[in-house]
């Protein structure tokens, strides 16, 4: 197990590398063009653009280039030339709502997925399980800021059923907080419970089959029994893994659209406005350290898997 | 293919998507013929005939018309919007481009993985790591944020690759991020399957007759991944115009005055309180399609392998 943390936090470390490295490319090497003036963004002064020559080392060879990219965003020193805020503070003040956000939703979408995955795998054919596999279908074909927009527009401001959009602290009402979290967490999960509850079905129908459950059903235990103790927390595994990946993906990406429709005010909005304004700096962060959190988490992922499941670790 | 032929639903819906291609092909007949405009053409202060009464296309308040069918001879029959552009031209104009996004994309992105998933998996050793190492680090990127960091460092310079030149505004930069963004999700399952079919009696065969390596690749083992390759691309298609309405939402894709399904859904999100149809009429015809490319896609897969599982999207 020891080896294994190891090599699995090296190669952890290999990646980030990478990507801080493919990052960089990305904005100051591949597109055509002065990196300065694209730092500045869409209207920039003369001097302005200097001034970012000279800090950012843009006349410097690339390796020292790469080095003090990194620094400035390691050490926090990254300024959006536009709002003239400082990224990183921006990204820490974002960061519970996204969290909020991202930490409810998966809640929801797994408990419906199960909900949905369980109910279509038991009725296999019939006509609820066709039911079910169109809705889903249709639950990963909707854009999530269109159906968000509408929701947040008819059920928010016309009927008045929920608030139109905004977020409060947990910390200062917690059931305010829930309530004007309600549509942004039911938009968000649409496209996984389309998702999730179809790939349940399929290993809840895979898990029916195997020796243990006709084991389960000959010493004569109930149907409920089986399904839930037998069949579901074995189809559950890859559901699991999956579900740690997608957290990580959402949190450092997925919510930037749900966040935006809603006015949530996170690290997403924060930088869908940067790409409005073409601001390059919090564009820049955001990008790196969704990456990295995407990373952390899966080796957290693969390390609890192999705790779980010795095979793993041997392979 | 006898499985695909027996599920109506995915045939209805495969058929769905050709008949939405085409009425998006023949936009310019409708433009021309019917509500006898352009995509372009403002009509901010015209007056149409509604059953007989004269009425203003853009209202004094600022709000256009909503959606007249048929009862202004086929003018603005989804209504207009802000600049008293005619919605339902804009809206097979708009779906030119955001189909052309898509296929072209997924073309872009199934050659790509294609071919990196069959060195990766016949050459294996070094060239494999190699290969590996650089779709992970894609792939931990998530889809939407590198499509959006590539669409805001491309936007202003626009891209030189070698030959290949692309203007910021253009349609091919978001065809180009587009199509990279989803390479992994496709070449990991491709070099799995190659990693199999190359210890394959066949393949041994083809080896002994004195085939090399390229001619092994794409006649020997390339066939066998066509039942892959038409299911991923089909879902390729669907979420490439996805994404390319959230990067236009965005405003990270199809830059404006340019129509698509993305940019129209993103003008109409921002006015959905006064008039509703804007936001409406691109969204519903935005899933639509991606509905009946997932929909027949679906079907595919069953026919061909229903325990494959296939994903995309992050």
């Amino acid at each position: 197990m020891g080896r294994f943390v190891v090599r699995r936090l090296a190669q952890m470390a290999f990646v980030m590398w990478a990507v801080s490295v493919l990052t960089f490319l990305i904005f100051n090497v591949i597109p055509n063009g002065d990196p300065a003036e694209r730092m500045a963004g869409k209207q920039p002064r003369e001097a302005q653009i200097e001034a970012i020559r000279r800090e950012w080392g843009f006349d410097d060879n690339i390796f020292v280039q790469y080095f003090t990219t990194m620094k400035k965003v390691f050490t926090g020193d990254l300024v959006s030339y536009f709002t003239q805020l400082p990224v990183g503070e921006e990204i820490v003040k974002g960061l519970p709502r996204t969290l909020s956000l991202a930490i409810g939703a998966a809640l929801l979408w797994m408990f419906v997925a199960i909900c949905f995955g369980l109910y279509s795998a038991v009725r296999a054919g019939k006509f609820a399980d066709r039911f079910l596999t169109i809705i889903a279908l249709v639950g990963i074909s909707l854009p999530v800021f269109w159906i968000g927009a509408l929701m947040n527009h008819y059920l928010g401001f016309k009927l008045g059923w929920f608030p139109n959009g905004g977020y409060v602290e947990f910390t200062e009402d917690p059931i305010d907080w829930a309530y004007h979290l309600i549509l942004p967490w039911t938009a968000l999960s649409i496209l996984f419970v389309g998702f999730y509850s179809r790939v349940l079905r399929s290993n809840v129908l895979d898990t029916i089959n195997e020796d243990y459950v006709r084991t389960a059903r000959a010493k004569g235990l109930g149907e409920r029994q089986i399904m839930i103790r037998h069949v579901l927390r074995n189809s559950m595994i890859p559901i699991v893994t999956l579900w740690g990946l997608d957290f990580g993906a959402v949190v450092g990406g997925g919510a930037i659209l749900t966040e935006t429709v809603f006015d949530l005010q996170g690290v997403g909005q924060y930088a869908a406005e940067a790409v409005g304004q073409l601001d390059v700096p919090p564009v820049l962060a955001t990008t790196m350290f969704a990456a990295f959190f995407i990373v952390l988490l899966n080796a957290i992922v693969d390390i609890a898997y192999a705790y779980l499941d010795p095979r793993i670790r041997l392979q | 293919m006898r499985r695909l032929r027996r599920n109506k639903v995915a045939l209805f819906f495969g058929f769905l998507f050709i008949l939405l291609v085409l009425a998006c092909v023949a936009a310019p007949i409708w433009a021309e013929e019917v509500a006898k405009t352009t995509p372009e053409a403002n009509h901010l202060s015209d007056v149409i005939k509604v059953d007989g009464k004269d009425v203003n296309v853009v209202g004094l308040d600022g709000v256009p018309i909503g959606p007249q069918w048929l009862k202004a001879d086929g003018k603005f029959f989804f209504g207009a919007d802000r600049n008293g552009r005619d919605i339902a031209v804009r809206l097979l104009y708009g779906g030119r481009n955001s189909l052309m996004i898509g296929i072209t994309a997924a073309i872009l992105t199934t050659i790509l993985a294609i071919v990196l998933g069959l060195i990766s998996g016949y050459f294996r050793g070094t060239t494999d790591t190699v290969i590996r190492a650089l779709l992970d680090v894609l792939w931990s990127f998530p889809v939407i944020i590198l499509a959006v960091a590539l669409g805001v460092a491309l936007a202003l310079g626009g891209l030189n690759i070698g030959p290949i030149h692309l203007e910021g505004d253009s349609l091919g930069i978001p065809i180009f991020i587009i199509g990279v963004v989803y390479v992994p999700y496709m070449a990991r399952p491709v070099r799995g399957q190659v990693l199999s079919l190359r210890e394959k009696e066949f393949v041994e065969a083809a080896r002994a007759q004195g085939a090399g390596p390229i001619r092994i690749m794409f006649t020997e083992i390339m066939p066998n991944l066509a039942g892959t390759m038409i299911v991923f691309f089909t879902l390729l298609i669907a979420n490439a115009i996805l994404l390319e309405s959230a990067l236009s939402f965005l405003g990270a894709g199809v830059q404006p005055p340019n129509p698509s399904w993305g940019t129209m859904i993103d003008e109409g999100v921002d006015r959905v309180a006064t008039a509703a149809h804007l936001a409406i009429v691109p969204g519903v015809m935005l899933v639509l399609t991606v509905l009946s490319l997932n929909v027949f896609g679906d079907g595919v897969r069953d026919a061909l392998d229903p325990r494959a599982k296939v994903r995309l999207e992050r």
